[in-house]
């Protein structure tokens, strides 16, 4: 698979001189990029598979500028793209190549930390860790993508980014109260704010998680909340993946709810221990059939007295060996073990893909089955790394793209690993996204009745579809005029109805 | 009043109006947002009352409309689970158009109104509001299109969440047919610490000194009433009990509950009013002293979400709702029993949001049928 194929190639494009000159004018010269070969920096987000170099890109330094530079785009019927670290795994910051990359990089101030109430106020390209960091050591920012040192916050905030926590804590949803927004008119609005709750439609539940589609955040305002009292982590250890998959369904079913609950199978501990060494390995260097990390936190007594049933659980469901995290050093060694597992991939096979797919948790065997079953029919391996409580697979699809066809095949096996979860009444992204590479897989979810109510929210938002096009639906679609007793004069519609 | 019993019907219905509909789900809170237009056609969603699936083991389920609340969680706790909201469930009256109906229908709060309504109550603490559990939504649109958002897994984030958009439209932008909801394990084990206090701002600095901690309560509220004012905090689990203690043992004249569920019934019914009126106020956490010195001036009561700055202040029929408006200013109020007897029951929106909200409703509801004039901005 070669990026002409996947990436729509490297076509020379261009947006008006007189585009470029107004960026200039906005944000400085400097700030302005437009050589081909600095462009190449922002050709892919972190799925490389795809790469398109923009026409230019613009670093914005303040939500003034980038409300200018959106305008100065409405105005001259150019598309743009929003991006933030490039860290997303779907390739939803993918530019566009005759548009405009609208990078955030440089916003990176927090602007607020109001601790009684809850509150930190933040730029977009903030990242996720340093969220945290400006509440520590009292209070965290749940949602943590395990690119959370990398991360921004308008990422997650585009992406409604989950992570390892999410099963008790939830997702990025959850924790943006506010955003001020431009949208893709150049209008600048206010969606909730740093209170709940604010009147009419939930349109920033709407804009959390539509990739960048119905504006772009230039300040979010987030709830923290207080750092839990206690901690306690442990690695089981299980010969094979069933047993360890059984753990999970007695833990949950007793009521219990872990701050994380992760589950790796041989070929991922494997990789990851070549980074983490967590010290999982056998004498000769063979890594166990699975491992489940499972974290509690919360009060001490409540956190003791689970922990030691959940312990009890992973033996009885025959774990070989349960350990205990003896103080933060081998926490941290731990939770090494299940973030390094990615990045630890390449190098024990030259490429792979990463899907994102979610399943009912009570159907893990099954899907887990299909999926070996699938890696021995198309001889490939299959390294599977998941957040076990929610469902959310992430089954990484090894391949050489240096042997013919093998991508293909691999990126065929990927389709059905979605195709299974789906089957099992799943979704085909849990917190990676649809963007660029997954959308072709949004008719086996959706219906075309249910993609056209989408696309009347994304018009209502960009009725002249400039913000990040080509992401999200199937198909390139356009807005039709709106009919019925609300329709404006003709004139006025095709011009400045929608941005009233 | 045309009813549905499935889906189809539903849709046909929508489709069929020719004026205003305007649905209709227990009917306890048919007062609440602004009159809809003289004429507008009920839509019945009782007949949709279906648990379509219960997934116990992965804590789903997905709900028809219609479906009361109380029955859902009958059957969820059959299973030790629970839907994680608790609004009051009956009718707070207040609305003139509810009384010549016999009131509410006997049941209670419907799924489906609840969502519509956005309401919801103590345990919206430690689970969110509708929109944290609600993962996916079928909808009646205008033209009588059924469309699905989200799915019926916990984590999900393909396609737009149109479900939130819906979640508290009251109706506005599509006919909630079926909802795929989140549930949780029901605690067997309670503890509520009650602090009392007649000094709204020696409350209100509690509040926000415990809302700092990592209590993990399940419920923390505020009650003022009758001159008299408490702290309530709900802890779950195995620990219930000897971490209640420990608060309470912080807290000048606080006692521990076990045997709660009174409290907080009590805590619920303050939401709702038969006469007077009950104003949704949103504030910081700090500003929660504000809102009970107002409510003690003007002789109100209030239920607060001590940890979120939500509170529900409950005034006597005749109150002054201006002045308590104003004196509150600039958190947003909502009127929600006795809507009508005020000129807007709605929060004034800011001009921007303000447009882009009707952008919304001209392409959901191009026809414009759908509870028209009901929601804020006269939308």
């Amino acid at each position: 698979m070669d990026q002409a194929v996947m990436g729509g190639g490297e076509r020379a494009a261009g947006v008006p001189g007189a585009l470029v000159d107004a960026f200039a004018r906005i944000v400085g010269a400097a700030w302005v990029v437009t050589d081909r070969q600095a462009l190449r920096t922002y050709e892919s987000d972190g799925l490389l598979h795809y790469a398109t170099v923009p026409a230019v890109a613009v670093l914005p330094g303040d939500g003034a500028q980038v409300q200018a530079v959106v305008r100065a785009c409405a105005d001259a019927g150019v598309p743009w793209v929003a991006r933030g670290a490039g860290s997303g795994l779907s390739g939803g910051a993918l530019p566009v190549a005759d548009g405009v990359l609208i990078v955030l990089t440089r916003m990176t101030r927090v602007l607020d930390v109001d601790l009684p109430n809850a509150r930190v106020c933040v730029e977009p390209g903030v990242t996720n860790a340093a969220v945290t960091r400006a509440v520590a050591p009292t209070h965290f920012f749940p949602p943590d993508p395990s690119s959370q040192i990398v991360c921004s916050v308008g990422g997650n905030v585009a992406e409604n980014s989950g992570g390892a926590h999410c099963f008790k804590y939830g997702f990025t949803t959850n924790y943006v109260t506010g955003l001020d927004v431009v949208l893709p008119g150049g209008e600048r609005v206010q969606l909730g704010g740093p209170e709940l709750d604010a009147p009419g439609y939930d349109l920033l539940g709407a804009f959390v998680g539509s990739e960048g589609t119905l504006g772009v955040a230039v300040r979010a305002w987030l709830r923290v909340v207080p750092v839990p009292e206690a901690v306690r982590t442990l690695v089981a250890i299980f010969d094979h993946m069933a047993p360890a998959g059984e753990a999970v369904s007695e833990i949950v079913g007793a009521g219990i709810v872990p701050g994380a609950i992760e589950m790796m199978d041989s070929p991922a501990i494997a990789a990851a221990e070549q980074i983490a060494g967590a010290g999982l390995l056998d004498a000769e260097g063979r890594a166990p059939g699975a491992a489940l990390l499972v974290e509690l936190d919360g009060p001490r007594e409540e956190c003791d007295g689970l922990f030691d049933l959940v312990a009890e659980v992973c033996r009885r469901c025959g774990a070989t060996e349960v350990r205990l995290a003896r103080d933060e050093a081998e926490r941290e060694r731990f939770w090494k073990l299940r973030k390094a597992a990615f990045g630890a991939m390449g190098r024990i096979s030259p490429n792979y893909f990463v899907q994102d797919g979610v399943i009912p948790r009570t159907r893990l065997a099954e899907v887990l089955e299909r999926i070996d079953a699938l890696q021995r029919e198309y001889g490939l391996t299959v390294a599977n790394v998941f957040h076990a409580g929610d469902g959310n697979l992430h089954p990484l699809v090894c391949y050489d793209a240096g042997v013919p066809g093998q991508a293909r095949a691999a990126e065929e096996l990927s389709a059905r690993i979605l195709d299974a979860c789906l089957q099992a009444g799943g979704s085909i992204t849990g917190e990676h996204g649809v963007g660029v590479d997954k959308k072709k897989h949004m008719t086996k979810m959706f219906a075309e009745a249910d993609l056209e109510a989408f696309q009347r929210l994304r018009c209502a938002f960009d009725p002249a579809g400039l913000a990040n096009p080509g992401k999200v639906m199937p198909t390139p679609r356009l807005c039709g005029e709106v009919p019925g007793p609300y329709r404006r004069h003709p004139l006025e519609e095709a011009g400045l109805a929608e941005r009233l | 009043m045309p009813s549905a019993s499935s889906v189809e019907e539903l849709a046909a219905a929508v489709a069929a109006a020719e004026g205003p509909v305007r649905p209709r789900g227990g009917g306890t809170k048919l007062g609440w947002g602004a009159a809809p237009p003289e004429g507008a056609v009920e839509l019945d969603t009782t007949g949709l009352d279906r648990v379509v699936e219960h997934n116990a083991g992965d804590f789903t389920a997905v709900v028809e409309a219609g479906a009361r609340v109380a029955v859902l969680q009958a059957r969820f706790a059959a299973h030790g689970q629970m839907l994680a909201l608790d609004p009051p469930l009956g009718g707070g009256g207040g609305a003139a158009g509810d009384e010549g109906r016999g009131g509410a229908a006997p049941g209670g709060a419907t799924i489906g109104g609840v969502i519509a309504t956005a309401d919801s109550g103590p345990l919206r603490h430690r689970y969110g509001a509708p929109r944290d559990l609600v993962l996916g939504m079928t909808v009646v649109l205008s033209d009588g299109t059924i469309s699905r958002s989200g799915g019926k897994v916990i984590k999900n984030v393909a396609g737009y969440d149109v479900a939130k958009l819906v979640t508290g439209s009251f109706g506005t932008l599509g006919v909630i047919a079926s909802v795929s909801l989140r549930l949780h394990p029901l605690a067997r084990r309670h503890a509520t610490v009650v602090a009392p206090s007649s000094e709204p701002e020696r409350l209100a600095a509690a509040a926000v000194a415990l809302a700092a901690r990592p209590l993990e309560a399940s419920c923390f509220d505020l009650r003022w009433q009758d001159g008299e004012g408490a702290l309530l905090i709900r802890f779950d689990g195995v620990a219930a009990e000897p971490r209640a203690a420990a608060v309470a043992g912080e807290l000048p004249g606080a006692r521990v509950v076990v045997e709660d569920e009174e409290e907080w019934a009590r805590q619920r019914e303050l939401q709702r009013r038969r006469d007077g009126l009950v104003l949704k106020v949103s504030t910081p956490l700090t500003g929660l002293g504000r809102v009970l010195a107002v409510a003690a001036a003007h002789g109100g009561t209030v239920a607060a979400r001590a940890g979120l700055g939500l509170s529900w202040v409950g005034l006597p029929a005749g109150a002054d709702a201006a002045a308590v408006r104003r004196a509150l200013a600039p958190a947003p109020v909502t009127v929600l029993d006795g809507a009508r007897t005020v000129p807007d029951p709605w929060p004034q929106l800011t001009p921007g949001t303000e447009a882009l909200m009707r952008a919304v409703k001209r392409r959901f509801d191009p026809r414009g049928v759908l509870a028209p004039g009901v929601f804020a901005g006269g939308i």
